[in-house]
């Protein structure tokens, strides 16, 4: 296909030297990770929105779900598709960049410019496949604690995020309660569950057994396992909606016939939708990182690390919690931010907890879903002034930092209403 | 009850219920509001009592009002989410006139009074003698000021009269520490009054409990 002749280049050349800030840590500062191995060098792509205010007060981290990236309020480079999470961060969205200082990283094991499986090992000059080491959740985030250090930010005022982002959290909160004055957990857990070990199996078998994978040495082989990693995505991003939604989307539409071909032809608008959403990821992602990046999910499990009881992952803390979950999402169902909520109350903590009704399933984090943003909107704002931060101050384009000149005009770009299905697809 | 201490001006734009909760409670103690609504009785006593607030609120619209005031409210239930609090972790257990709206009242009592070192409960009394008269008189479920809705539309499954819950505390060995009945105007009634006086003339009640 032509796009993806035009695409791929792009892509690669983001995995070493993104488009977005970057910080390389060099052999002096290495990143001690869970599996026993010092990574070292390694890299830790970001972006950021908005001016850190002089206390160094103000600052906000957006950790992504699986397949998202650091662009979540400014223009993919690869995709060309406005930033993942623009409902909720920008001028007068509810982590308003008037206010304040938003960071997002790109998560270990990625491939949009932190170092992952995609990244070229300085050992042997090629991409690391797969003997880059496993990777955990805590390990993203004992990468991001290293990054807030170097940018001297000592604590911050929130870290939120959905799904994966709201792994990272509650990781967050746990490893480094001193530096989270409040976390914003939205359709997540505090472990992944069997059924979601699960569909991750099936999506890393099918990248697995394409041919085209190569045991994981695709790149210098010049193939692509992109019907395996096409296939993984159509099946996750089934987990990813509801059935109702689903249904009210497609129903038994057919795709541009008037009756069945009687073949194996996309006769269905649902089979053309799926095939249009695994075509796409697989120009903007890395079959190796899916891997690895689902991996590391299905280790989590917060209560593990503190004898089986969740509780005391946040034993003392200060942290002020606010808990979202959704009506409709079977994949991060409401009980499992039940259980974190329940948690926080036998610690102690400072929890807010509210399941949003909608049937948009687990994607509703990255829609336009206007009680999530009253929710988040007015524990935000609560926490800001408990924190003594101001309102939003009338800030002008030009000085947000950290973007490349052009963002400007993207922001006028945004303003015009998307499709959510794209807008959904790069989210998680 | 010391209402004396408040203005008039903060009783006419306060509920006198809530009041007489806030009454009751011990500055700077941790308290768990459950049913908390829009977060009123929490941001009294935040205000009043400088508690360390917690509430439980069934409306997604009643929780996202007390999270903009930066209360720390949860989405639950009585019936359901109080059983996943550990003993002894409050203070104090509020249960403000949600007791005839909950589905096993006595079990939730119950763990009130084992999450709480104190329980405090404020309920509508059906003893009322208003209540009373419409029901001998018009031989119909009684539609009030207060509780406004008929029998087919009410969240209030569960009533009960001040003595039908004296009966209750002694059931699941609560000690009563102090009692109060507000008539109509909200005012307390007489305090050395017999019980039987109070589920007459006592509109609403508020009960401050321990374990027996």
């Amino acid at each position: 296909m032509t796009t993806r002749a035009l695409k791929s280049p792009l892509r690669l050349s983001e995995v070493d030297n993104p488009s977005s800030l970057v910080a390389r840590f060099g052999p002096a500062d290495p990143l001690r990770l869970d599996c026993g191995v010092e990574l070292s060098p390694f890299q830790i792509a970001y972006q950021t929105y908005g001016e850190l205010d002089a206390r160094k007060a103000n600052a906000v981290l957006v950790c992504h779900a699986l397949t998202a990236d650091q662009h979540l309020a400014n223009r993919h480079p690869v995709t060309g598709a406005q930033g993942w999470w623009t409902t909720m961060v920008g001028p007068g969205r509810p982590i308003d960049t008037n206010r304040f200082f938003v960071i997002c990283t790109n998560v270990l094991g990625a491939c949009m410019g932190t170092t992952g499986p995609a990244s070229i090992n300085p050992e042997t000059g090629r991409p690391w496949g797969l003997d880059f080491p496993m990777v955990t959740i805590r390990d993203m985030v004992r990468a991001q604690a290293k990054l807030l250090d170097r940018l001297g930010i000592d604590s911050l005022f929130c870290v939120l995020g959905g799904s994966m982002g709201g792994m990272q959290v509650l990781q967050w909160a746990a490893s480094y309660p001193e530096r989270v004055f409040c976390a914003l957990p939205i359709a997540t857990a505090a472990k992944h569950t069997a059924q979601n070990i699960a569909f991750h199996e099936v999506g890393r078998q099918a990248v697995m057994a394409d041919p085209d994978w190569r045991k994981g040495r695709y790149a210098e082989e010049g193939t692509r396992p992109s019907k395996g990693l096409g296939v993984a995505r159509m099946a996750a991003h089934i987990t990813y909606l509801s059935e109702k939604a689903l249904h009210r989307k497609f129903g038994r539409n057919l795709q541009d016939r008037e009756a069945p071909t009687f073949s194996f032809d996309a006769d269905f608008q649902v089979e053309s939708y799926l095939r249009h959403q695994g075509m796409s990821f697989v120009e903007r992602f890395d079959a190796n990182s899916y891997l690895y990046v689902t991996r590391a999910m299905d280790y989590f499990d917060l209560a593990a690390d503190y004898g089986g009881v969740l509780a005391r992952a946040f034993q003392g803390s200060s942290t002020r919690f606010c808990v979202v979950s959704f009506t409709s999402d079977w994949l991060f169902p409401t009980a499992d931010s039940r259980a974190t909520v329940h948690a926080l109350n036998a610690a102690g903590g400072s929890v807010s907890f509210v399941e949003i009704a909608t049937d948009k399933g687990h994607d509703a984090f990255l829609l336009d879903v206007p009680e999530l943003f009253a929710t988040t909107g007015g524990f935000i704002d609560a926490a800001a002034r408990a924190r003594g931060l101001g309102p939003a101050r009338l800030i002008s384009e030009g000085m947000v930092s950290g973007l490349p000149q052009e963002r400007a005009e993207d922001r006028i770009e945004e303003a015009r209403p998307a499709r959510s299905s794209s807008k959904a697809g790069s989210g998680r | 009850m010391n209402m004396a201490v408040l203005s008039l001006n903060e009783v006419a734009s306060t509920r006198v219920d809530l009041l007489t909760v806030a009454e009751m409670v011990q500055p700077g103690s941790r308290v768990l509001d459950v049913g908390c609504g829009d977060g009123a009785l929490l941001e009294l006593l935040s205000e009043r009592r400088s508690v360390d607030g917690r509430g439980i609120e069934l409306s997604q619209a009643g929780v996202n009002e007390c999270v903009a005031k930066g209360l720390h409210v949860i989405q639950g239930d009585a019936d359901t989410d109080l059983v996943a609090y550990p003993d002894d972790a409050f203070d104090y257990v509020i249960l403000s006139q949600t007791l005839q709206a909950t589905f096993a009242p006595k079990t939730v009592l119950e763990h009130m009074l084992r999450i709480g070192r104190r329980a405090i409960v404020s309920f509508p009394n059906f003893g009322h003698w208003r209540i009373r008269t419409h029901l001998a008189f018009r031989g119909r479920m009684p539609v009030t000021e207060t509780l406004n809705q008929a029998w087919y539309d009410t969240p209030n499954i569960h009533f009960c009269t001040i003595r039908d819950f004296v009966a209750l505390t002694q059931l699941v060995n609560a000690r009563v520490e102090k009692a109060v009945a507000l008539d109509q105007a909200g005012h307390p009634v007489r305090v050395d009054a017999p019980w039987w006086f109070w589920n007459i003339f006592g509109q609403q009640a508020v009960f401050l409990l321990r374990r027996g």
